[in-house]
């Protein structure tokens, strides 16, 4: 009898994952931000909301390592709050939109027929929606704010995760598997939450992982028309708002939120980038 | 007249530190107008013996050695693109699935046609005619009008059949056909299987048929080699073996199969399971699962043994 | 003494769309008119070829498909008027055994765990141990250990998994078993043990079977009696005995000529059947096999038969059948 060798889902994945080098990369980058939005208050250097008006616009030097804004407060420490927001926000977003898009997206392609065509058809136009009108209109509503963005973002996102599964499902459906679930009398919940999602999940998280990249962007976007965060809170995207009128004077207040984007975006693509390929190459090699 | 003869073929692979040798000390040679069988389960090696006889063994980290000894050349010492000439004008090749083996987006004349050309110079008109009599002798309905159909459009039978008239057209000197039948109906796959020796008599094609399916070898070759776990085991006359088995393998082999007519209770089965390349037992691979079982068995390999009227077996009750 | 199985006129349509517009182009009767009975303790082989209705069947019996019409009469329920809920509850008495061994099992569950879904699934409540204990008895009575309850469906052969698909249908005892073409994907050798572990299961547990299979050899060494289907309807009904010495349809003949026997016989002309299946749309009037028998006669191609009667006790719809 053949002995069967017993590896951990997780060992496999964790050890092709040392291997691909941008992966590793991008993690850290993650890593980073994840530690300086929980460490914010002991990694600032000074308060973000402390104004000195003496200093603004003041160039980087010993005290303000990253220079000042318009207010006199130090970059350094409000970029470094910004973390926090980004974060926060790029995470709830995608969480919202993910538990929309697969609740919609598994129905759909698990019952298809009419409620298929309906929640499609809601799907498309969500997504042909583009977040800033949906933004502004919550703005409207409930006035602007964090909230608005992370809704306005969630409520806007979930189509594109919705289609993923949606696809996914039509296609595992008839699986042998599924079939012999509802043979032993398994209700329609049981098949779609212990089966058929989690078999589904994996583009998923791979999106939702990229999905945070963007919505971290989208967030910038809002917040640079002034829908988002609104001062003092620093979000990365209004101070490169409110830094364009010194762009001639002071350009350090618009490019380094501008990096620190930059890397927090890149960290969330080359990690679900290197998520990708682990992923497909477990699938593969599993099979024997 | 031998035209085929293979000595001591054997592939190994490397993966990730590991070397595996799936197949190894497979000998037999083939006359010409003969249709010789090679038979085994999953994992015996039959598909791959085929493929390092076409020179299309998976290429990374894998070696063949051995002879292939096919007219005057060592097929192994020919260079790929020496070999490129040689497939599909002496050796023809009908992969396993016809669903995949017919590319979707070309109509299927078309690629009958693409073979014929490639190793002969004739126009399209000719290959077109030659082509359209093919399909008629694989008895082929409206052959114009399947000529002209794409491969979605066709049942499995059909499919086969196209997949058949391509081996066929080139007038190869040998035909290797993987599974042909597998995958049709019983009663579609008598009539293809009747009319493809037929166009293999005609022609004087000898055909190489790798199966699973003792029955099918049963009724259409004339010798057989059976394989297990990468050995060949019996080698020789079709009727001598099928009548008359040596290798407790083939015998147990034979016994597991139900027939019309077997009494209930009777259908014997093997006990254990196939191992696979990395893990081949010691000694002759078969010996864990073998009913006959002796101590030298489980260290020593046996050879082919002449064994009577033109069948050898690899077992150490024959020495 | 009643039968434990009754099936009656069952019959289901497909429409099928095509076009542009996906409008319906025409419908498919898959299963035509099916009527036949089992015994308590009976094996029944259903065999054909493809096209011929032989898995719909199946999954008519059980319900996963609702028929268009006919009724199923399982130990005195019927099966096709209970409510959803009543449906799931009666499931626990008739299973079944599925054909693809390499998609059987959830890829992301061990074998433990879908061994354990059964009784999750029906509510069944038992402490770990007494789980444990249950599911390792599943796998005993399967010739397979409790190591392969803690794998994966990738860490076991084609065979294991087969087994462990019987073990789960077996997980609720139930009473009937379908078993849908259960050894068509594995090699000879690993299929002469999983029918052998199917005969000792059946003394065992006195359980009545439905064997689908294209493999009327197979079907005949394991089953009583064996029906012949073909384009969605019934051609003929016969023991397992007379299959190969006394068919009654010219079709259950073609199927026992062309089977490849393993013994050689190099003389021998297989009578061969002429044409292939066709298509199952727009089916001619009269009966489905004229086009392909050899003794075809007027009347075929204007009336349909019906099944009657044989001297043997078994049943065949032909105007002309072989004595």
């Amino acid at each position: 009898m053949r002995e069967p060798v017993h590896q951990s889902a997780w060992v496999v994945i964790f050890r092709r994952f040392s291997g691909n080098k941008m992966g590793v990369f991008g993690t850290v980058l993650i890593l980073g931000l994840v530690f300086t939005a929980a460490f914010a208050p002991f990694l600032e250097p000074h308060s973000f909301k402390d104004q000195n008006i003496e200093l603004m616009n003041a160039a980087p030097s010993q005290t303000h390592l990253l220079g000042t804004d318009e207010f006199g407060r130090d970059l350094l420490s409000r970029i470094i709050r910004g973390a926090r927001i980004s974060f926060v926000v790029g995470v709830l977003s995608v969480a919202i939109s993910v538990v929309i898009g697969v609740f919609i997206g598994a129905i759909a392609g698990f019952y298809g027929g009419t409620v298929d065509v309906v929640l499609t058809t809601i799907a498309d136009l969500t997504w042909s929606m583009p977040a800033i009108l949906v933004a502004l209109l919550l703005v409207a509503i409930i006035g602007p704010g964090l909230e608005s963005v992370v809704l306005a973002i969630g409520l806007s996102y979930w189509a594109e995760f919705a289609r993923l599964i949606r696809g996914q499902i039509l296609s595992l459906k008839n699986a042998t598997f599924i079939e012999a679930t509802r043979t032993l009398g398994a209700s329609d919940a049981v098949i779609l939450f212990k089966h058929l999602i989690p078999n589904c999940i994996s583009p998923i998280i791979v999106a939702a992982t990229i999905g945070v990249g963007n919505a971290i962007v989208l967030e910038a976007t809002l917040g640079f028309l002034g829908m988002g965060a609104q001062p003092p809170t620093p979000s990365w995207g209004a101070m490169m708002s409110s830094g364009t009128a010194y762009l001639f004077i002071s350009p350090w207040v618009i490019i380094f939120p501008g990096i620190a984007m930059m890397l927090t975006v890149l960290g969330f693509n080359l990690f679900g980038d290197a998520l990708i390929d682990i992923l497909d190459v477990k699938n593969n090699d599993s099979a024997k | 007249m031998t035209f085929l003869k293979i000595t001591d073929l054997a592939v190994e692979f490397t993966v990730n530190k590991k070397t595996v040798k799936p197949i190894s000390g497979v000998s037999f040679e083939m006359k010409s107008g003969e249709v010789l069988g090679v038979v085994g389960e999953t994992g015996s090696g039959k598909s791959l013996t085929a493929q390092a006889i076409m020179g299309l063994t998976p290429l990374v980290g894998g070696r063949v050695s051995g002879s292939i000894q096919f007219g005057d050349h060592d097929l192994l010492t020919l260079s790929n693109d020496q070999m490129q000439s040689i497939r599909g004008a002496e050796i023809s090749y009908i992969p396993q699935n016809p669903m995949t083996s017919l590319d979707p987006v070309f109509r299927v004349g078309d690629q009958i046609i693409e073979g014929i050309r490639k190793h002969h110079k004739i126009s399209k008109k000719q290959a077109k005619e030659q082509t359209l009599e093919m399909m008629a002798k694989l008895r082929i309905p409206s052959p114009e009008r399947v000529y002209m159909q794409y491969p979605h459009q066709l049942s499995g039978g059909l499919k086969q059949r196209i997949v058949i008239a391509i081996g066929l057209i080139t007038d190869p000197k040998l035909l290797i056909a993987d599974e042909p039948t597998t995958a049709l109906d019983v009663t579609v796959q008598a009539q293809i299987m009747h009319l493809f020796k037929e166009q293999l008599i005609v022609k004087g094609i000898s055909l190489l048929l790798i199966t699973h399916d003792l029955g099918v070898v049963a009724q259409v070759c004339d010798k057989v080699a059976v394989m297990y776990a990468g050995n060949i085991v019996e080698y020789g006359d079709i009727d001598v073996i099928f009548s008359n088995p040596k290798h407790p393998y083939t015998q147990a082999l034979l016994a597991c199969i139900p027939s019309m007519g077997m009494e209930k209770g009777s259908l014997a089965a093997i006990s254990g399971n196939v191992p696979n390349a990395g893990n081949y037992p010691l000694g002759c691979r078969f010996h864990p699962r073998c009913p006959h079982i002796k101590p030298q068995c489980k260290t020593e390999v046996p050879l082919m043994q002449d064994v009577s009227n033109g069948t050898w077996t690899a077992c150490h009750k024959y020495e | 003494m009643k039968n434990f199985l009754e099936v009656e006129n069952l019959s289901v349509s497909f429409g099928v769309r095509g076009g542009l517009l996906l409008r319906q182009v025409g419908t498919i009767q898959a299963v035509n008119n099916v009527s036949f009975s089992v015994a308590k303790g009976e094996a029944v082989g259903v065999v054909g070829e493809s096209g011929c209705g032989k898995s719909t069947l199946a999954r008519l019996i059980l319900r996963l498909i609702e028929p268009s019409s006919g009724r199923v009469v399982l130990n005195d329920t019927d099966i096709l008027t209970l409510s959803k809920q009543e449906l799931r509850a009666q499931r626990r008495h008739m299973q079944m055994v599925f054909q693809d061994p390499f998609s059987v099992m959830d890829p992301r569950y061990t074998i433990f765990e879908s061994l354990s879904e059964p009784f999750k699934i029906r509510q069944i409540k038992h402490t770990a141990d007494e789980r444990l204990a249950k599911v390792n008895a599943l796998l005993e009575m399967v010739d397979l250990s409790p190591m392969h309850g803690h794998s994966y469906p990738h860490q076991l052969s084609g065979g294991q998994k087969q087994r462990a698909d019987i073990a789960r249908a077996l997980a609720l005892s139930p009473e009937f078993l379908i078993l849908d073409e259960p050894t068509a994907a594995l090699d000879v050798s690993v299929q002469a043990q999983v029918i052998n572990l199917l005969a000792d299961l059946r003394k065992q547990l006195n359980l009545t079977f439905l064997f689908i299979s294209h493999d009327l050899s197979l079907v005949s060494y394991f089953c009583d009696r064996v029906i012949v289907m073909y384009l969605g309807r019934i051609m003929e009904i016969v023991s397992a005995e007379d299959v190969g010495a006394r068919p009654h349809h010219p079709y259950t003949k073609a199927l026992t000529d062309n089977i490849f026997s393993t013994v050689p016989n190099k003389e021998s002309q297989i009578p061969i059947l002429e044409g292939e299946v066709p298509s199952p749309f727009n089916l001619p009037s009269g009966c489905v096999f004229a086009s392909r028998c050899n003794k075809v006669q007027t009347l075929c191609r204007e009336q349909s038969p019906v099944l009657t009667a044989t001297p043997e006790g078994g049943e065949v719809a032909c105007h002309y059948p072989l004595s």
